[in-house]
């Protein structure tokens, strides 16, 4: 049934979908609101081996931000080091200095609990629980606390209407969560996060694995909650990030000729329109104009 | 399109399957697995027709409950196994009690907590071991460190099946909690929950199903045990309602010493007996399965 309703969806959505060219009238330089992250001489390491290079760079509230690269650039490795994810790795390691709204995230009294409920990830693969819809989107709050049967069925009809999904699954919030589709499940994951009402949430490619209408769907869905929620994308597809993001960083692969080692370093970071259109790297120039990469 | 057009009665493409050798190896290999599940199945149908055709004149209401088991010599209607059923039941259901949520725990804590380290592997090293150990030696080691102070009881055969489910239970557990996906621990993780909330709420019921059938093998392996409980629990020929204390009976014991004798009522009795603790297990095994739907339903 879906299949075929996303099919139907094809050709009406096919006109809406957003265009990949920038407009001339683009702002090259876009006011700045409140710093959420602050990211200054930041090295990262898995073991010995040193994956991103010196990254600095301030997130900012209510706007998209977009990592793009090369694979192997490290923009992931950032991403997960801004919710503390990579202490999950074993011998991942963060050198500098990451602020979140003022707070040293690798303090010594930071639990990564706490900061993980206020800044959230999707991530690449869906990963729905094997539970019932439901309770994939009750979790978060559980874990919070939130006992009250009343006060859950209103989470999970905020959150999934937020991830536009309400419609589609509301007859069936009791079926399992892994018998959605695709881009269904992707939703479901973005509405699971947003239940918890985080401040930030962190997309880890959240699009690579969806066709272009679940994609298009995810990114109106991100333009819909930006008013609510600061985000980072990191995303493969540039026509993405000029869709979707405010403030673009590139990242690209340095390597070390005399002891052939790479590691990843931010090039260039600045608004989209003009990473996009006025790049001052010329690294950065034959990325995004397909020369590279 | 051109072949089609010159000879219009033509296939224009030929989408069999490839002849020679390879369909031939195709169907070669498909009759050996066939064949191969056929010869499996010759023992179990073997066991399972055996014990029905000589234990099915046994069974009776009788034979199930009474509680006193009578001499060898009695012929079969006189008296029953009752007092063997409710020691199997005893004695294999408090050893689960034991070995299942010490096996389980310790499962998690090999793959959701040790990590690589010492401990880990040494736990991981002394349950491959203890899975070698043969079932008599367990009931001498429970005979030398408590039946020898506290004397003969049904716990004491608990403690001996106990010894010998755990490896089961641990080994069966890991492996079924190795097949989480990373993605859901992560997905949990990023909701901000701790590594306890992400266990119990993700991983474990994750891996209900399979842990629940690892449990069921070795719950289905202890009930079926002779050799551990002859040191631990002796045997008698009455009901022993308290598990903890004084000797004790149970099926395959008695399967054991009536099959040995020279009198028809006996060996009766023994089928009888052999076909209640198949029964046993396997109406033990649909109910736990169905708990497990019941539970995992939305797992799917």
């Amino acid at each position: 049934m879906e299949e075929q309703q996303d099919q139907l969806k094809v050709q009406q959505d096919q006109e809406v979908l957003p265009q990949l060219d920038i407009p001339d009238t683009a702002p090259r330089e876009i006011p700045a609101g409140p710093t959420v992250f602050d990211v200054q001489n930041t090295s990262i390491y898995y073991s010995a081996f040193r994956a991103v290079t010196d990254v600095s760079l301030t997130v900012h509230e209510n706007e998209i931000t977009a990592f793009i690269g090369p694979s192997g650039c490290g923009k992931t490795t950032v991403l997960r080091s801004l919710n503390r994810m990579n202490d999950l790795i074993v011998g991942a390691r963060v050198e500098g200095d990451i602020r979140y709204r003022g707070v040293p995230l690798y303090g010594s009294n930071v639990s990564p609990t706490a900061v993980r409920r206020r800044i959230g990830m999707v991530f690449q693969k869906a990963n729905p629980f094997p539970k019932s819809i439901y309770d994939n989107i009750a979790y978060g709050p559980r874990i919070n606390g939130i006992r009250n049967k009343g006060k859950l069925d209103e989470i999970v009809e905020r959150s999934l209407k937020q991830a536009a999904l309400w419609d589609e699954v509301k007859d069936r919030l009791n079926k399992s969560g892994l018998g959605l589709s695709g881009g269904q499940a992707q939703r479901l994951c973005i509405a699971r996060t947003l239940a918890v009402e985080p401040d930030v949430v962190l997309m880890d490619e959240p699009c690579s694995a969806l066709d272009p209408i679940a994609t298009g769907r995810i990114e109106d869905l991100m333009h819909e909650i930006k008013s609510r929620y600061t985000i980072v994308i990191v995303t493969h597809n540039m026509q993405q990030a000029t869709r979707v993001s405010d403030r673009t960083a590139f990242y690209s692969v340095l390597r070390d000729e005399k002891s052939d080692t790479r590691t990843g370093v931010l090039v260039e970071y600045g608004p989209t329109a003009q990473i996009f259109g006025d790049p001052k790297d010329s690294r950065t120039q034959a990325y995004v104009t397909g020369r590279m990469g | 399109m051109m072949a089609a057009s010159s000879d219009p009665l033509a296939p224009a493409v030929d989408l069999r399957e490839p002849s020679g050798w390879r369909r031939s190896k195709n169907q070669i290999m498909t009759v050996l697995m066939w064949l191969a599940f056929v010869i499996v199945l010759i023992p179990l149908g073997f066991v399972l027709v055996t014990l029905i055709a000589k234990g099915a004149d046994a069974i009776s209401w009788q034979f199930l409950t009474n509680s006193t088991i009578p001499p060898n010599v009695l012929p079969l209607g006189v008296d029953g196994m009752g007092a063997a059923v409710v020691g199997t039941l005893e004695i294999t259901g408090f050893a689960t009690l034991l070995a299942v949520p010490l096996g389980v725990l310790g499962a998690v804590y090999l793959n959701e907590y040790g990590g690589n380290g010492i401990l880990a592997r040494l736990i991981s090293f002394m349950s491959s071991v203890m899975t070698g150990v043969p079932s008599i030696v367990m009931g001498l080691f429970i005979y030398i460190i408590w039946v020898l102070h506290f004397g003969y009881s049904g716990m004491a055969g608990s403690f001996a099946l106990a010894c010998l489910m755990l490896p089961i239970v641990i080994r069966s557990s890991y492996e079924m909690l190795r097949l989480v996906p990373d993605a859901l621990r992560q997905g949990s993780y990023a909701l901000g929950a701790t590594k306890a909330r992400v266990t119990l709420t993700v991983v474990l019921p994750a891996a209900l199903s399979g842990i629940v059938s690892g449990a069921l093998l070795a719950v289905a392996r202890a009930a079926g045990e002779t050799a551990p409980l002859i040191f631990t629990i002796l045997t008698v020929e009455q009901t022993n309602p308290n598990l903890f204390s004084g000797p004790d009976t149970s099926l395959p014991l008695q399967i054991f010493s009536n099959a040995q004798s020279a009198y028809v009522g006996a060996n009766a009795r023994a089928w009888g007996a052999a076909l209640t603790l198949v029964a046993i297990t396997f109406i033990l095994m649909i109910v736990a399965r169905i708990i497990t739907a019941l539970f995992t339903r939305n797992t799917r």
